[in-house]
Formats: C-alpha cells, sequence, structure tokens
C-alpha cells in the first residue's frame, strides 16, 4: 500500500537543543543524591524524610512488565537527577536569557507576548526549575495560588505537606516511587473554596539537557465549589540517546469542584528507525473526594518513543464524575500502552472514557482501561467506547478492557471499534477530487472529533495541525 | 441524444486491465460523444464493474494494454483525483462508510475542490447549505442526512441517492453508474432515474452500468453494450436490453461463439 506507506512522516520540528550553562549533578542515583537535590531546593526535612522513603520503597520494587511496550532495561545510574540553568534572580521578562526565550520563540510559544494574547498564565518549566511565572498577581487577587512546586513547598508548606502523595502515594507503583525519591520541580495549584478561576492554567514542559532524566511532580486541589481548566502541552529537542520522563501528577477535588486537566504531548518520539525519543511513564491520577466533585482528563498523545499513562479518576464523594477523552497517535516504532482507571467507589458515581487510537507505520497502540465499581458504589454508571485505527497494515492496535463490577445495581457499557484507512476509502476521496493527505485529515479529525471538541478552543486547533503533521507523508 | 458531430468524451481502445495478475478486461474499445447515454449491460463476472474502476483509476486495477483519453486528456497519466477533477464521475456500487465525518462536510470539499478545478467561487458552509438542500429535495433526501456520517449505517437506497446527489452537486463531464439501480425499491428508482435525466445534456454524457433493464426504463439510452468475458461483444440501440430481458444473455454468447 504504497499510497498508505507516505502521510506521517515530517521530521521533528523541535529538535534543537539550547545551549545554557547548566547546573548538573554527577550520574547515579542513592541516598546522598537525593540529599543533594532536597539541599539545593532547601527543603524542609519532613520532605526530605518523604523522598528517603520513597526511595528505600522503590530499591525493593521492579518495574512494571505488564505493558504492551517492549524497551532495554534502564540504567538508572546512567542518569543525571538533577540540572538547573544556572541561578539568577529574575525581576522582568528582559532579565530572561535571551536563548532561552528564542527556545520558546521556536516552540511557538512566546511566553511573554503570546501568553498575554491568550490570556493564559503560563508556568513555564525549562528542565527543572521555573524560570519565569507570569499571571501570578491577577490569580493572587482572588486567592489562587498557582506557582512551582519549589516555590509553593517554601511558601505553602503546610498544603504541600497535606495534599503531596495523598492521590498517588510514593509507593504506588515502580515510576510513582522514582519520582517521588528524585522530583525536582512541577507545578503547584490551589484554587481556594468557590473560586472560579478566571483563566485557563498553562505549562509548557520542555526537556533540555541530555540525559537528564525529568521528574516533575505536578499537584492540583481544588477546594469545594472551585473549578479550574488546566493545560499541559509538551515538546523536547531531538536527542539519539532515550530519555525517561517519569512525571506524577495529583489532583484533588473536594465538594462541587471541578477539574479540567487537558494534555497535548509532542515529545521527540525518535526517528523513523526507532533511535532515541523519550520514554514517557507517567502516573496521573485524580481524586474525586468531595461529593458532586468532577475530574475530567483530556489527552492528545503523538509524541514519545514510549507511552505508559493512564490518567485516573477515584470516585469517592457520591455523585461524582470522571472523564477521560484521549487520543493517541503513534507513527514508525513508537509505542504507547495508555487508558485509564475509573474506581467507582461513591454512590451514583458516573464515568465517561472515550479513547480514539490512531497507529500508523510499524508503530503498537494499545488501550488499557479498568473500570471498577466497589460494593459501596451504589447506582454506578460507566460509559467506554474505545476505537482504533489502523493506518496502513504494518502498525498494530489493542484493547485491554477490564471491568470489575462488585456492585449489582451497577450499569457499565463498553463499545469498541477498529477501522482501517484503506485503499477504499482513500479511493472515494479521490473519486471526488480529493487528495490523500486530506483525505486522511478529514477522516482522522472526524475520528477524533468526540475528543477534540473536550479541548479549549486554541488547543483543539493546535491538536488538529499537530495530527496533520505527524501523519504527513504516511498516506500519499 | 445521439449527435454524430458531437465531440468525443471518452475514447477507449483496446483496453487490458488485471487485478492481483488476473486478467479482466481483454480489450475493450468504447467511444461515448458528448450528449449520449450508454448502458453497459453484463452477467456477473463480465467486466463491467472492472471497467467502470479501471477508468476511474481505482489502485487495485492495473492497466496492462490499451488507451483511454478523456476529454482530450490521457486518462492513464492522470491520478484518481486529478481524474475526477478534470470532470470524470464513478458512481459506486459500493459507497464507502467515513464514521465521524459529516456528510455535508464531506459535500463541500468536493463541492469546493471541483468549484476551485473550475475557476469557480468555493462557498462557505451557509451558501453551500443552500445550494445542497435544494438538491436534497429533489433527490427526496431528508434534512437530517447532512449530519450524518458520510453513508454510515445508510440503507442501500440511501447510499445510493448520496452518490446521486453527488454527482448533482459536481456536474460531471461523464458520469459512470456503476450498478446504481441494484437494491432500490420501485419509488426509489424512480427518484434516482429522475437525478440521472436532471443532469444529463448537450455537453455531458452518462455510462450506465447495469444487470437490468428496469432502470432503462426511466433512462433510455443511446446505445446498449453487452460485456462478456472481458470485452464488449455487442452493441446496439436500446431494444437490444428489452431483448436481452425477455431472452436473457445466454443467446448473445451462442451467437459470439458460432
Amino acid at each position: 500500500m504504497g499510497a498508505i506507506q507516505s502521510i506521517v512522516n515530517r521530521p521533528y520540528q523541535h529538535g534543537f537543543v539550547t545551549d545554557i550553562e547548566s547546573e548538573v549533578a554527577p550520574k547515579g542515583l542513592n541516598e546522598d543524591i537525593i540529599r543533594l537535590i532536597s539541599t539545593k531546593k532547601g527543603e524542609p526535612e519532613w520532605l526530605l524524610e518523604f523522598r528517603l522513603a520513597a526511595y528505600r520503597h522503590w530499591l525493593t520494587m521492579t518495574p512494571p512488565r505488564w505493558a504492551n511496550v517492549k524497551y532495554p532495561p534502564i540504567d538508572f545510574q546512567a542518569i543525571s537527577y538533577y540540572s538547573a540553568p544556572k541561578p539568577k534572580k529574575l525581576k522582568s521578562i528582559d532579565e530572561v536569557d535571551p536563548e532561552l526565550l528564542r527556545t520558546f520563540e521556536k516552540l511557538g510559544v512566546p511566553m511573554n507576548e503570546r501568553a498575554a494574547l491568550a490570556g493564559v498564565a503560563v508556568d513555564v518549566i525549562f528542565d527543572s526549575v521555573s524560570v519565569a511565572t507570569t499571571y501570578k498577581q491577577k490569580l493572587a487577587e482572588v486567592g489562587i495560588i498557582f506557582c512551582s512546586m519549589s516555590e509553593a513547598v517554601r511558601d505553602h508548606p503546610e498544603l504541600v505537606r497535606q495534599y503531596l502523595g495523598s492521590v498517588v502515594p510514593p509507593g504506588d507503583n515502580y515510576y510513582a516511587a522514582l519520582n517521588s525519591a528524585v522530583f525536582t520541580d512541577g507545578s503547584f495549584c490551589f484554587i481556594p473554596k468557590g473560586v472560579k478561576c478566571p483563566m485557563e492554567l498553562s505549562t509548557y514542559f520542555r526537556i533540555n539537557t541530555q540525559e537528564s532524566g525529568q521528574f516533575e511532580r505536578t499537584l492540583i486541589v481544588a477546594e469545594a465549589g472551585a473549578s479550574v481548566s488546566y493545560l499541559e502541552g509538551c515538546t523536547a529537542p531531538k536527542f539519539d540517546t532515550n530519555q525517561l520522563h517519569a512525571a506524577v501528577v495529583e489532583l484533588v477535588a473536594l465538594d462541587n469542584a471541578v477539574i479540567k486537566y487537558s494534555t497535548v504531548q509532542n515529545w521527540y518520539a525518535g526517528d523513523e528507525n526507532g533511535v532515541g525519543g523519550i520514554y514517557n511513564f507517567v502516573t496521573k491520577r485524580g481524586m474525586c473526594k468531595g461529593v458532586n466533585s468532577h475530574i475530567s482528563w483530556t489527552q492528545v498523545e503523538t509524541g514519545s518513543a514510549i507511552t505508559w499513562k493512564y490518567p485516573s479518576c477515584i470516585l469517592q464523594g457520591d455523585n461524582s464524575v470522571g472523564e477521560f477523552y484521549s487520543v493517541a497517535l503513534t507513527n514508525h516504532h513508537q509505542q504507547a500502552d495508555t487508558g485509564t482507571k475509573m474506581i467507582h467507589i461513591g454512590r451514583n458515581t458516573r464515568s465517561t472514557i472515550i479513547s480514539k487510537g490512531i497507529s500508523a507505520g510499524q508503530s503498537n497502540n494499545s488501550y488499557r482501561g479498568l473500570v471498577r465499581i466497589t460494593p459501596k458504589a451504589e447506582g454506578a454508571r460507566n460509559y467506554s467506547q474505545c476505537d482504533s485505527m489502523l493506518i496502513g497494515s504494518d502498525c498494530s492496535a489493542n484493547t485491554f478492557p477490564y471491568i470489575r463490577v462488585h456492585n449489582p445495581s451497577a450499569k457499565v457499557e463498553h463499545e469498541a471499534t477498529t477501522s482501517k484507512i484503506g485503499e477504499d476509502q482513500l479511493f472515494y476521496f479521490a473519486q471526488r477530487g480529493i487528495g490523500a493527505e486530506d483525505a486522511v485529515s478529514m477522516i482522522i479529525n472526524g475520528f477524533c472529533k468526540d475528543v477534540f471538541r473536550q479541548l479549549p478552543m486554541e488547543f483543539a486547533v493546535e491538536a488538529t495541525k499537530l495530527l496533520g503533521l505527524k501523519l504527513e507523508g504516511s498516506v500519499g | 441524444m445521439i449527435d454524430r458531430n458531437a465531440r468525443t468524451l471518452l475514447e477507449v481502445r483496446g483496453l487490458r486491465a488485471a487485478v492481483n495478475g488476473i486478467e479482466i478486461l481483454k480489450g475493450v474499445d468504447l467511444t461515448v460523444k458528448a450528449g449520449e447515454v450508454h448502458a453497459i449491460m453484463g452477467v456477473n463476472g463480465s467486466g463491467k464493474s472492472t471497467l467502470a474502476k479501471a477508468l476511474a483509476g481505482h489502485p487495485s486495477y492495473a492497466i496492462t494494454a490499451g488507451s483511454a483519453m478523456f476529454d482530450g486528456k490521457n486518462l492513464l497519466d492522470l491520478d484518481p483525483d486529478a481524474r475526477a477533477r478534470a470532470g470524470l464521475f464513478l458512481g459506486f456500487q459500493y459507497p464507502v462508510e467515513v464514521p465521524g465525518v459529516a456528510n455535508s462536510q464531506f459535500l463541500r470539499l468536493t463541492y469546493n475542490t471541483l468549484q476551485k478545478e473550475r475557476g469557480r467561487d468555493e462557498l462557505d458552509p451557509l451558501e453551500f447549505d443552500d445550494v445542497v438542500r435544494e438538491k436534497m429535495k429533489r433527490l427526496d433526501i431528508s434534512p437530517d442526512f447532512l449530519e450524518r456520517s458520510v453513508n454510515e449505517g445508510f440503507s442501500g437506497g440511501e447510499k445510493k441517492r448520496n452518490e446521486i446527489l453527488q454527482m448533482a452537486l459536481l456536474e460531471p463531464r461523464l458520469a459512470i453508474l456503476d450498478e446504481t439501480d441494484s437494491g432500490l425499491d420501485i419509488d426509489a428508482l424512480r427518484v434516482v432515474a429522475d437525478g440521472i435525466n436532471r443532469l444529463a445534456n448537450r455537453d455531458n454524457a452518462i455510462v450506465l452500468v447495469t444487470h437490468y433493464q428496469r432502470l432503462l426504463n426511466h433512462v433510455v439510452p443511446d446505445y446498449v453494450h453487452v460485456m462478456q468475458g472481458g470485452c464488449i461483444v455487442r452493441t446496439g440501440g436500446k431494444e437490444l436490453a428489452l431483448e436481452l430481458e425477455t431472452r436473457g444473455y445466454d443467446w448473445i454468447g451462442a451467437a459470439v461463439n458460432a
């Protein structure tokens, strides 16, 4: 199928390395390194203990092998666990390293103008330390805290201590334990009682130093009646050696709170022969702690060599709602094992799962999801739809739905389809004058429509373009 | 309508085509002039649909010999989408389903592609809506049709009407309709036939590929061709179709082999 083998192939556009002097810790992982990280960041004793406990637990664990992905064992001693641009006090955007600003420009994310124009407050993570935070004051006026995790530890230690690890315990899984031991920075967001966040909050993540593992830690807390929409966008420069990314994101929604978390992920996926690329091993989980609380995950995953990621919801509060909308696109030799977990604990809890997997090239794309209805979850409901689309005949798609129902009043629905963009579909479009690339773009966007409409407007436009770019050349 | 002086739209000479290395078309000759309606008939496997798809450029059909000129262009040099933009339309026997893509969106894209090709204005969604609704009304198609995904969950009759709607929108120079009448009830057949008759004019031409004579009661052909074993073995006027209806196809085979 020559036609189909040639829309997925534009080279990665964000492949460049910024030359900023970094302060890099020696490679390797041990308690001294963890103490070094903690000292560098001026952390309180309890956080060092949190890290060390996680590390000691991690030592007893083994990497998960159940995912449908293949990669050589990771040498955790070959990774540097701390890297920071040389510390400088920045009073305004003018003081930001111009090289860094140019990097953001190349990424299409000039953080000052664009953020302001878009009405987005950007907490920029460049490697592991936040270098600029905008709109903080405006948010502070309504009592919202939006800052780097390091600042939060320094300025709001009681909040961090209360919620850190409360959704993803340090020993939750292998990579979460590692993250808990060595996380360097991330974002912290606190929406106090009754406050509706007046703007979309956004973080652009970027991995920069070669071979520095990146361990982001994000914590978002919405108090009773609060609501927030949070955007996460990612790109990374092109490297030949694999980079490990093991982030942890925790969301906490109290009574009647709403958290909407959207991600567009476009990290370096390796070249067309599968060399290089990011390993994205992420633990994302939201706790619907209060009654009527609502957590919604929307993700568009297009990058990374390997994606291992299951944004989940624990529906503890009665009538709470969990949602997962996902588009995962794999091309060339990319591997993705992604999905969600919906754990129904409270009464009348509801969850919706819409997953769209697109595989092209020689890639392997798996949906893995768990819907668990616990005995107390009277009247719980779930609706799941998992659709796969294949482009060409060398790729694969799998669906692994796990459904565990322990309450007879529950109603669980699961639908799955697999389709293929084949010669006949493309011929049909061609016979109406429409070329292969336009045809594929229209078919893919149609396929992803239910997910894209969950994204904030500008993100949806970005996501649509991104998929088009990613598939360019795979059909033609 | 036969006009000896009309320009030739399609000229096929000695066309041979194979699928998976097996030769299906074994030397087809066919000339279609502007203003004409042709019917190509024949039993299953005689090569009718293969001829239609080969002319439209389906990638599974390899042309092994012969030529095909369309409106002065070498058809075989053009990609399938370029053939369509040049004004060749294929009404599919089995229209393809495209989940998630709204019919309205698909129809507008194809409509605007042809408009652009012809140097005419492309229409925005509201302008297009007026145009398409007018055509739909004539074809007795319900308005909810626009919101549904392309051909997804359509009945056989709805799919065929969608093909005719596309033909009406695209106003092709040459429309090849592959078994457009199959699976239609009497009412739907009449609607589809009306749609075809409305399109037909002095400047374009229609080729109907069909098993049965019944469509030809509504769309009267100027020429009827009978295919057998990958060749056109007999050509006549509309009365040939009636003869086939009463005598079947066997006698032609006997006559040819004799």
